[in-house]
């Protein structure tokens, strides 16, 4: 860390922009939407304000927690070229700043959750802040190929903060809830891997497809899928998504499971012919899957999450076939 | 070779930028405090013995 931030031509003033760049901006509009979906599923009235008070603190805290992680990142980040031009590795913005802005937001999310909503979803925005920074950033990642695996509760946990803002209670839909995107994640990061894992090998990163192999990682991605196709159609059972979740969540899932086990037939993140020096994101012949599936899985857990918003602003039954 | 003139100037300009998003982050964060308050406390504010 030291030494990158001494080599770094740090000679460039940091513009505003630089810092809102560390708050990582498109993962905190995905913690917004899916924050707000379990805020609205909890079916309890909330005054407008609060409402949006909370979301803005699980934004904001979320967005925290992303420049602690490239603060801390900054010397991996510096080796990656998905990640080398973020703020900090490209010398826009000093290490200390980015540390000081994330410890700063932090005090200040979680201090306003507790006083404008309640302390369950105070103690959870915290605790998610502190498993993505330190459980995540410092010890999984580079310690473990199970680092996505465990570090995905950081970003499941935004559903159940919404539920919690709402009812000051996190029931089982609330973590049903959770569970869809922490079954999600590894599949959606390891389809991503497999075809950018030259880089995490290059950083030291201990990504699934670099220790165990991109065989291995295949088979690992359609097991995680087929896991995750009936917890996602569960909601359809428990009184939380109606007809038109089911039928989203059922189709979705069977495109999810076949582009699951053509990648798990494909030769997907298999080593790359060296004659062809690709750009980052460029599909090699084996890696067409790969990408494939990890385009349609964010549009899978983008849809689900929509539905579900949609059927409660709309006011849809829920199935209620098991409940 | 840079120009330590432009430079400066870029470096004043970038200053004033963040300093005006800091001001207004937390001229926001006042009134986001303020209007929570007064939804929290509601009709109690003037409930209360004199």
């Amino acid at each position: 860390m030291a030494m990158l931030e001494a080599l770094s031509p740090t000679k460039t003033p940091a513009r505003w922009q630089d810092f809102v760049l560390l708050l990582k901006p498109r993962v905190m509009s995905l913690v917004v939407f899916t924050a707000l979906t379990g805020l609205v599923c909890s079916g309890q009235p909330m005054h407008p304000l609060l409402a949006v008070v909370a979301i803005l603190c699980i934004a904001v805290g979320a967005g925290a927690s992303g420049a602690l992680n490239m603060w801390y990142d900054a010397d991996i980040d510096g080796q990656m070229r998905r990640t080398r031009g973020r703020p900090v590795p490209s010398g826009k913005v000093q290490g200390a700043d980015a540390l000081t802005l994330g410890v700063v937001l932090s005090l200040f999310s979680v201090m306003l959750m507790i006083m404008a909503v309640n302390w369950l979803a105070a103690a959870l925005l915290a605790f998610t802040i502190l498993f993505y920074a330190v459980v995540y950033t410092m010890w999984l990642k580079r310690w473990t190929a199970q680092n996505i695996v465990i570090g995905g509760l950081a970003g499941a946990l935004p559903p159940v903060i919404g539920w919690a803002a709402a009812t000051g209670t996190a029931p089982l839909n609330a973590w049903l809830l959770c569970a869809i995107i922490f079954m999600w994640t590894p599949p959606h990061f390891w389809a991503l891997s497999l075809y950018t894992s030259e880089d995490y090998a290059k950083a030291g990163v201990p990504m699934m497809p670099v220790v165990k192999g991109a065989k291995s990682t295949r088979l690992q991605i359609l097991v995680y899928s087929l896991l995750l196709i009936p917890v996602c159609v569960a909601p359809a059972f428990t009184g939380l998504g109606g007809a038109a979740y089911l039928g989203v969540s059922s189709v979705g899932g069977a495109v999810f499971l076949l582009l699951a086990f053509r990648l798990y037939r494909s030769n997907a993140g298999e080593a790359a012919d060296p004659r062809n020096d690709d750009g980052l994101y460029d599909v090699r012949a084996g890696a067409r899957d790969a990408r494939n599936l990890f385009a349609f899985s964010i549009l899978y857990l983008s849809l689900l999450f929509a539905t579900l918003l949609g059927e409660h602003l709309a006011g849809a039954t829920p199935l209620e076939l098991f409940r | 070779m840079s120009d330590p003139t432009r430079e400066a100037e870029s470096f004043a300009k970038a200053r004033r930028g963040r300093n005006i998003v800091l001001a207004l982050g937390l001229i926001a964060f006042v009134v986001i405090v303020f209007m929570v308050t007064v939804v929290r406390l509601g009709a109690s504010v003037i409930d209360r013995p004199l």
